[in-house]
């Protein structure tokens, strides 16, 4: 690997909110590293090598070690760097938060790739799902501070980066989180007081532009 | 912990299959309860209102769903037979082959096995990409935990297992000694173990019910057109 034996990488891409988890975790354990923009369009010869099943971002590489997956990578920060820990120390509080992570991925995420790819009957389908699925978490969040409870933690980590789509799901999905999940709504500003958080996301008005651009790039519309 | 463990499951799951091999592995003492998925119990409705599915480990009256979650509670909980190295990096690793095992091998398989026509043609190069890319990864150990089984082995029953009964259902070979020995070998390795052994479905039974599903899915295809 043509990097630093030692020290942090990340290849990521700026509005991947896959990727925003692994700097919120990496910033929330005061890690330093070098932040890769790849072009996704061109993807350079050290990502092809540093994750070659699914050639895809982000990629953590540490000490030369690539770490695919976000969610994976994630952990691995946790695990590596013991500092603020984000996953609880109980195995069945460590369980429920890998059960809601998975949630966000299996279902909110699967859900918005329905919701801008679509139209007509399935579109409409997609967004029940999506306010369903949204739902379930303002559920689980409940009155609590954080997913994490009183500390931010591996859920929060896991599904902040998708508080900067919510304009986006609405607009395409013609529906209104806050009208649907005030709570989660609530929960998404207290993390943007996190300078981790804040730092991190882009603006969701700049999200939804590059949807609109990507839409025109694959003649979806 | 002498605290109760239970296992909501059905008998056809590969991934309730997941769990019963994880306890056998760790030497856990579980009672196993068979659900009617026709008619799922109000208790698993319960236990797993979010996706009311099998399986549900319940430790102490306390539920935890989908398996490979499961298996990593399994893991935290009883520290004998680590399914997991220690080491961050390898663990990262190994947890990245059971979610590709998860999430790309066994559903594009599944789907070709029930597919036809050019999109069974395609989902079937996939799947056999899929199985070379494992068998790289596998070349050199006898399991894919090295050793001993892992977390990535327990995973991939289905392709040990029910790829089998399933090849025989659909009429098609996707995976066999010719194409991926490796493989082939490994799952032989798995499927003998003991841990494994106690938890695998009969496969003449196993067989009939998958072909029912295959004469159900005709009769309402056949219906439709």
């Amino acid at each position: 690997m043509a990097t630093a034996a030692k020290g942090v990488v990340l290849l990521d891409f700026w509005v991947s909110p896959f990727g925003q988890r692994c700097r919120i975790a990496l910033a929330e354990k005061g890690v330093e590293y070098e932040y890769k923009e790849e072009n996704l369009w061109d993807k350079s010869p050290l990502l092809l090598k540093a994750n070659p099943v699914h050639k895809k971002i982000p990629v953590l590489i540490h000490e030369g070690n690539p770490i695919c997956e976000s969610l994976l990578i994630v952990q691995y920060i946790d695990e590596v760097w013991s500092n603020n820990p984000l996953l609880p120390s109980d195995p069945y509080e460590r369980a429920q938060a890998r059960f809601w992570a998975d949630f966000v991925d299996k279902k909110v995420s699967e859900c918005w790739t329905r919701l801008w790819k679509v139209k007509g009957e399935a579109q409409e389908e997609a967004r029940k799902d999506m306010i369903e699925d949204l739902k379930l978490l303002e559920g689980e969040l409940g009155d609590k501070q954080y997913f994490g409870g009183e500390t931010f933690g591996f859920v929060d980590v896991a599904f902040v980066p998708l508080s900067a789509w919510f304009y986006t799901f609405e607009t395409c999905g013609n529906f209104s989180v806050e009208k649907e999940c005030p709570k989660l709504v609530a929960w998404a500003k207290r993390c943007m007081e996190r300078e981790s958080v804040s730092k991190s996301l882009h603006d969701p008005h700049k999200v939804y532009e590059y949807v609109c651009q990507l839409k025109k790039k694959l003649g979806v519309d | 912990m002498a605290e109760e463990v239970k296992v909501f499951g059905h008998w056809t799951s590969p991934f309730s299959c997941r769990v019963g091999i994880a306890l056998r592995l760790k030497g856990v003492p579980y009672e196993y309860i068979e659900e009617d998925l026709s008619n799922k119990s109000s208790l698993l409705l319960e236990y797993n209102p979010v996706h009311k599915k099998v399986p549900v480990l319940v430790h102490g009256g306390r539920p935890i769903a989908e398996s490979l979650v499961v298996l990593e509670y399994i893991e935290e909980t009883w520290r004998g037979n680590p399914m997991l190295p220690q080491d961050p990096h390898r663990r990262a690793m190994a947890r990245f082959w059971t979610k590709f095992v998860d999430e790309k091998c066994m559903p594009i398989m599944w789907k070709s096995l029930w597919s036809e026509g050019e999109m069974q043609q395609k989902l079937m190069e996939e799947t056999n990409e899929n199985l070379s890319i494992l068998e790289r990864e596998l070349d050199g150990k006898k399991f894919f935990g090295g050793n001993s089984i892992g977390l990535v082995d327990i995973a991939a029953n289905f392709l040990s297992y029910w790829t089998e009964v399933l090849q025989e259902v659909a009429g098609i070979s996707l995976f066999n000694v010719e194409k991926h020995p490796i493989l082939f070998k490994w799952a032989n390795e798995f499927m003998s173990s003991d841990a494994v052994k106690e938890c695998l479905p009969p496969k003449d039974e196993l067989l009939s019910h998958f072909q029912a599903m295959k004469e159900a899915m005709s009769a309402t295809k056949a219906r439709q057109n």
